[in-house]
């Protein structure tokens, strides 16, 4: 399904990801923890072609994408919840919405009606500003916007950074709610019980590199691994 | 100054904002979307005008130059855009300051080739070339054509950026562009089309100076200063800000020249020097982070 292949990738001269590789098959749930730093986001933003990598391949469902530009990328499919939620704040939530929606006509897609069914606050507030949500809402907006691009991988980036206890298991609920759906995910993560819930395979990533591959009961049991590299005990 | 007289300078200050709005329009989203200093933007208000000039001398009518200029200048931004800017998106801002200094000589330079350098009067559509009687008092009718014709433009260009699609593209562009381009928005396109756009506004803010200002060369370089200090005091990216910087900017060196003439351009560097104390990230612009 997406396959990261040995990529370096860089932000000019600083050389963050060293010959990385990661695969999220179909239907899987895939976390990638990490401690500050450790490069999750530069992963992220390269399979997305933000920052293309300088080295190394990356394919979604057989097809080369890291050469292409980020809407072409997205237009593939892969569907971006990024880090700090990036809502557009001038517009309002209905057009957040609308910004990216495509494939609204196919059966079982996603539509606005089914966004709102799954987020009844964001139908209360589709009128008003994006910028005027609470942290909460604009995360679940961050993840409506997406869906409505109906992409065929979803990649959120730390998407309960910041938020209450209360809103992060509405997400978690979410995300096991659309992995049950088939829908592929890649979750980076620094909340270690919310990515144990969601996810089928865990990476870890210690200085931009991959530095555990299992599952997420073989990561709860090594103490040593999360000792090391995610700061649990 | 009697309130007549004051009536007088405050629409001719109008029809003044009204110019530098369609000016100032393309500038801030420009700035605030493609994050480029663009400082040729006075070269397009000066390339409208002389496109003006030489249409009107082809087609003999004020009014098919007031279409076709602008075209022919949204055609030339698109131009440098893809040229010359795109190159220089990743480049530092000094890298992009150097480039569109160097075309407003380039632009200055052509046009002294095909026009001269003297300044040239631009004849005024023949339906408003009388005057009107307000408060007793005669105000040239083009003036206020000027001021409807630009406040009409400002309504259909706030109807397309806040209620259409379009609109809401370019106001996701400018608040986030690579998140933009992240929802599978083609932004490099979106770039050239604003970019294009601001130029055609430019130029036709250009056509219809032309009759109260004249086109000469140097025309762009000087509305540019007055333009960018909109700009600041409006809020980078607003399209408000724009509109309320460019009516208070012409309000203000309008009655400046009026009272003392000797420091009008000094009270414009006032208004902007409070504002900015007062509010940096200017009227409407967002919170600086
Ligand atoms: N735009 C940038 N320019 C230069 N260096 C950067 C840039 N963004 C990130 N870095 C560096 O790259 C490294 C990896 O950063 P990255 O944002 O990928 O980490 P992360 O794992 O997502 O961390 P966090 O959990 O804090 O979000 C860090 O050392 C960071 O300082
Ligand atoms: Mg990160």
């Amino acid at each position: 399904m997406l396959e990261v292949e040995r990529i370096q990738t860089f932000y000019g001269e600083s050389h963050v990801l060293h010959d990385v590789s990661l695969t999220v098959g179909a239907g899987e749930a895939v976390a990638l923890l990490g401690r500050n730093g450790a490069g999750k986001t530069t992963l992220i933003r390269s399979v997305v072609g933000f920052t293309p990598p300088r080295q190394g391949r990356i394919r979604f469902e057989g097809r080369e994408i890291h050469r292409l530009p980020a809407h072409r990328v997205a237009r593939l499919g892969l569907g971006l919840v990024p880090q700090g939620r990036r809502i557009f704040a001038p517009l309002s939530v209905a057009e957040n919405l609308a910004l990216g929606a495509r494939g609204e006509a196919a059966p079982g897609a996603w539509t606005r009606e089914r966004v709102y069914a799954l987020f009844p606050r964001l139908r209360e507030r589709a009128a008003q500003g994006g910028g005027t949500l609470s942290g909460g809402e604009q995360q679940m907006l961050a993840v409506a916007r997406a869906l409505m691009t109906n992409p065929r991988v979803l990649l959120l980036d730390e998407p309960s950074e910041g938020l209450a206890p209360i809103v992060v298991r509405e997400i978690g609920r979410v995300l096991v709610a659309l992995k049950r759906e088939g829908l592929p995910i890649l979750l980076v993560e620094q909340n270690f019980p919310l990515a144990l819930r969601v996810a089928d395979r865990v990476y870890v990533m210690n200085k931009g590199q991959i530095v555990y591959a299992g599952t997420p009961a073989g990561l709860d049991a090594d103490e040593d691994v999360k000792r090391r590299f995610l700061g649990v005990s | 100054m009697t309130p007549v007289d004051l009536l007088g300078q405050a629409l001719n200050g109008l029809a003044y904002g009204v110019l530098l709005f369609l000016l100032s329009v393309g500038l801030t989203l420009i700035f605030g979307m493609l994050d480029v200093v663009n400082l040729a933007h006075g070269s397009f208000y000066m390339l409208g005008a002389f496109a003006g000039l030489g249409l009107i001398a082809a087609t003999g009518s004020f009014w098919a130059a007031l279409v076709l200029a602008p075209v022919v200048v949204g055609v030339v931004g698109a131009l440098v855009e893809r040229t010359c800017l795109r190159p220089l998106y990743r480049r530092a801002v000094l890298d992009q300051v150097l480039l569109t200094f160097g075309l407003i000589y380039l632009f200055e330079d052509v046009v002294k080739w095909i026009w001269g350098g003297r300044i040239r009067s631009i004849p005024g559509p023949a339906l408003f070339s009388g005057s009107v009687k307000i408060a007793g008092a005669a105000f040239p009718a083009y003036r206020l054509f000027v001021i409807v014709f630009g406040l009409a433009i400002a309504v259909v260009l706030w109807l397309v950026i806040e209620r259409t699609r379009l609109g809401s593209i370019v106001r996701a562009g400018v608040w986030d562009a690579e998140m933009t381009a992240g929802m599978g928005i083609d932004i490099d396109r979106v770039f050239t089309g604003v970019f294009a756009g601001g130029a055609a506004l430019a130029g036709l803010s250009g056509v219809i100076a032309g009759p109260i200002r004249s086109a000469y060369p140097a025309m762009g370089s000087e509305i540019l200063v007055v333009t960018l200090i909109v700009v600041v005091v409006g809020g980078l990216g607003s399209l408000k800000g724009s509109l309320a910087g460019s009516l208070i900017i012409g309000q203000a060196e309008t009655f400046g020249k009026a009272w003392l003439p000797e420091t009008a351009m000094l009270i414009i560097y006032v208004v902007m020097a409070l504002v900015v104390l007062f509010r940096p990230q200017g009227l409407f612009g967002r919170p600086l982070r």
